[in-house]
């Protein structure tokens, strides 16, 4: 049955700019013979961490195939002697063989040291720590936000489909959807921050706070400073959520499940809130954990526009340079934030389907 | 364990619009035709079979609609604006001038006028959205077909690769694999084509499966075809309604894609793009001092042109598959 409410998820999402397959893994899940939940569990850390493992072998090599000399790279403009950048290689681990420099960066990456920044000079882990909980911040309000959205405009479409509402609901969903998110952002700065005609600027038009303010003031200073993100990050993002509740619920419509509800005399709204959106919820929740995992890396673009002080905002940096190291450990955290969200709606959707993975 | 991995196929799907592989069938009452005849004569019906359920849903022609419209844009821009509107020295205007009758929407630091930058840039946008689109369905046809129609250890290990690629920040890969090449649109192109055919490769390797189920694909095998004839000519033009569907989808992705990668710096700086316009236009201090007509329009375009071709993918997936109920 679990594989018969998928279709739509999978063609809904195929079609998003960051859109992946949400359904790959929960018809694969249902697929499973009656594994115990233990032995599910065991199955999907092994396949996380072979995700994990090939992560780090492409971010290992994926810049090692870049055309040039890394520490000619860095060392550019000034002048240096050839002993010097010999040092400078040796420094960077530059001079060993290919593999021995693969096993050293597994064997650190794995214990957190993913390198020096050639731009900072520091720890890129120390730099990703120090940056992780602003996007973390960021992000986590903008998904709360767009998914409670998605779902409530979602549910409503789908349960009065074909309407006027539902129409304009899906267009609206839509065409926020093929907007790119950096150029809201900038409109948004824009009217808003720098304020034209008649708006005057009400919010700040970028960092995370102004600084001098403590304790609750500073709370609210932060949050004056997340408006405009927020609202770029929410109207980019909460068409996925629509669309894929949207096509669940539809799915579930036909069910026979809701003719007896409603032979049994319930009202409509309850009919929805307590039989049909509990079985549609199922396909959203992992999209929820999808867009968890993606919007990591999706705010690169709105954290740069509004210099708010997180990791997109650090990668935009990294690549300006480019900053070797620093790109190549964001990478890393940007997949494992990916490979940890599928893990966790993978652990999470047997407990919330019982069909699935016993 | 294969069988439940079917998404987009009912148990006996409706003929599809390339009915070759029926073709191939004997026919019941066979009139006074050659099989090529036949053939082309269902192809015929059942493309117009197509259009009359496509032209229902109102989205889908609007979409059309629009791209015909940017179509023939981008295909008539040299005779519409002249092909000399990126030269930075040969400027008509002043740098910035505010929108006015000689330039309807103004000038940018060059003195180059923006509408027609604009019109000159939806060449760059349909073509890399076209060929990176192109490219990503190519790769994710290729692989779902093989590893479909094979099985066995090989498909394993194909749909591993393929599901990490799947968990794989596109953005990200893209934006790293436009940074270690050099500069040019076919990096562009390359890093999106590349990073974007999962999600085709899991949709074609699902619906082969299900083709493959068919008694026809037995038939043809038991008449001698080998692995080559029974992918090219019965399991290809059965998935190719479903790679249309996913290659529009994807035009729109790669397009909003490439705005974003010419944004942050990595197309080719020479070559007039949307996104690089909007990039110009922050490195002009668009936003700074209110210039928002500078900035609005190519935003403008690039949203419809990735609405547009949506639309077109939302109504063929809604033709092809009635049960996902697209509102019309």
């Amino acid at each position: 049955m679990s594989g018969a409410s998928t279709p739509g998820v999978v063609r809904e999402a195929a079609g998003g700019p960051l859109g992946t397959e949400p359904s790959g893994r929960t018809a694969r899940a249902a697929s499973g013979t009656r594994a115990a939940y233990p032995l599910y569990v065991a199955g999907k850390l092994g396949g996380a961490a072979v995700s994990l493992f090939a992560v780090l072998v492409t971010s290992f090599f994926l810049f090692r195939i870049l055309p040039g000399d890394p520490v000619k790279a860095m060392t550019h403009g000034t002048p240096t002697t050839a002993e010097q950048l010999a040092t400078l290689r040796r420094q960077f681990g530059l001079d060993l063989p290919v593999w021995q420099q693969f096993t050293d960066y597994c064997a650190k990456a794995l214990t957190g040291d993913l390198g020096m920044s050639y731009q900072f000079h520091a720890p890129v882990g120390e730099l990703i720590a120090e940056k992780l909980p602003a996007t973390l911040l960021l992000t986590g309000v903008a998904v709360l936000i767009y998914s409670t959205l998605g779902l409530w405009l979602g549910t409503r479409s789908a349960w009065r489909n074909g309407s006027l509402g539902d129409r304009l609901n899906t267009g609206v969903a839509l065409t926020l959807w093929s907007v790119p998110a950096f150029w809201l952002g900038l409109l948004l700065i824009i009217f808003f921050a720098v304020g034209i005609g008649p708006i005057p600027g009400m919010f700040p038009t970028g960092g995370m706070s102004s600084g001098d303010s403590t304790g609750f003031g500073q709370v609210l200073d932060v949050a004056h400073h997340m408006v405009l993100p927020v609202i770029t990050l929410v109207a980019v993002g909460y068409a996925q959520t629509l669309l894929v509740m949207r096509s669940s619920l539809l799915d579930e419509m036909g069910g026979d499940y809701l003719t007896t509800a409603r032979a049994k005399g319930l009202r409509d709204d309850l009919v929805r809130r307590r039989h049909a959106v509990p079985n549609a919820l199922l396909p959203t929740v992992t999209m929820v954990f999808i867009n968890l995992g993606h919007v990591a890396a999706g705010s690169i673009l709105v954290e740069t526009v509004f210099s708010w002080p997180g990791l997109g905002g650090l990668f935009y940096q990294a690549l300006s340079v480019p900053d070797l190291p620093l790109v190549q450990g964001l990478f890393v955290v940007f997949a494992g934030a990916m490979i940890l969200m599928n893990l966790l709606a993978d652990l999470l959707y047997p407990l919330l389907d019982p069909r699935v993975g016993r | 364990m294969t069988l439940e991995k079917t998404p987009p196929t009912p148990p006996t799907p409706p003929t599809p619009p390339t009915a070759s592989a029926a073709a191939a069938a004997p026919s019941a009452a066979p009139p006074p035709q050659s099989a090529a005849a036949l053939a082309r004569a269902r192809r015929r019906a059942s493309a117009v079979r197509f259009w009359r359920r496509y032209r229902t849903h109102r989205g889908g022609l609007f979409g059309l609609a629009g791209l015909s419209l940017i179509a023939l844009m981008a295909l008539f821009a040299p005779l519409l604006v002249g092909s000399d509107v990126q030269s930075v020295t040969a400027a008509p205007g002043t740098a910035l001038e505010a929108p006015s009758a000689r330039f309807p929407l103004g000038t940018d630091q060059f003195g180059r006028s923006l509408l027609s930058l604009l019109v000159w840039g939806s060449r760059v946008s349909l073509t890399v959205g076209l060929l990176a689109a192109g490219l990503s369905v190519a790769i994710g046809t290729l692989v779902g077909i093989v590893a479909g129609h094979y099985g066995g250890w090989f498909a394993t290990v194909i749909m591993r690769v393929t599901d990490w690629f799947l968990v794989m920040p596109t953005l990200v890969l893209a934006i790293v694999l436009a940074t270690v090449m050099s500069r040019s649109i076919w990096t562009v192109i390359l890093a999106i084509g590349v990073t974007s055919w999962p999600t085709t490769a899991r949709l074609v390797r699902a619906q082969t499966i299900a083709v493959e189920s068919r008694p026809y694909i037995e038939r043809a095998r038991a008449l001698g075809g080998g692995h080559r004839h029974v992918m090219t000519r019965h399991v290809l033009p059965n998935v190719m309604p479903l790679v249309l569907a996913q290659t529009t989808l994807g035009i729109s992705a790669a397009i909003l894609t490439e705005a974003t990668l010419a944004f942050l710096g990595l197309g080719d700086p020479i070559i007039v793009s949307w996104g690089g316009m909007l990039q110009d236009a922050r490195e002009a201090g668009a936003v700074s001092s209110g210039h928002w007509w500078y900035l609005a329009p190519p935003g403008i375009a690039i949203a419809f042109v990735a609405l547009a071709f949506t639309l077109c993918g939302r109504a063929v997936e809604s033709v092809l598959n009635p049960k996902l109920g697209v509102s019309r």
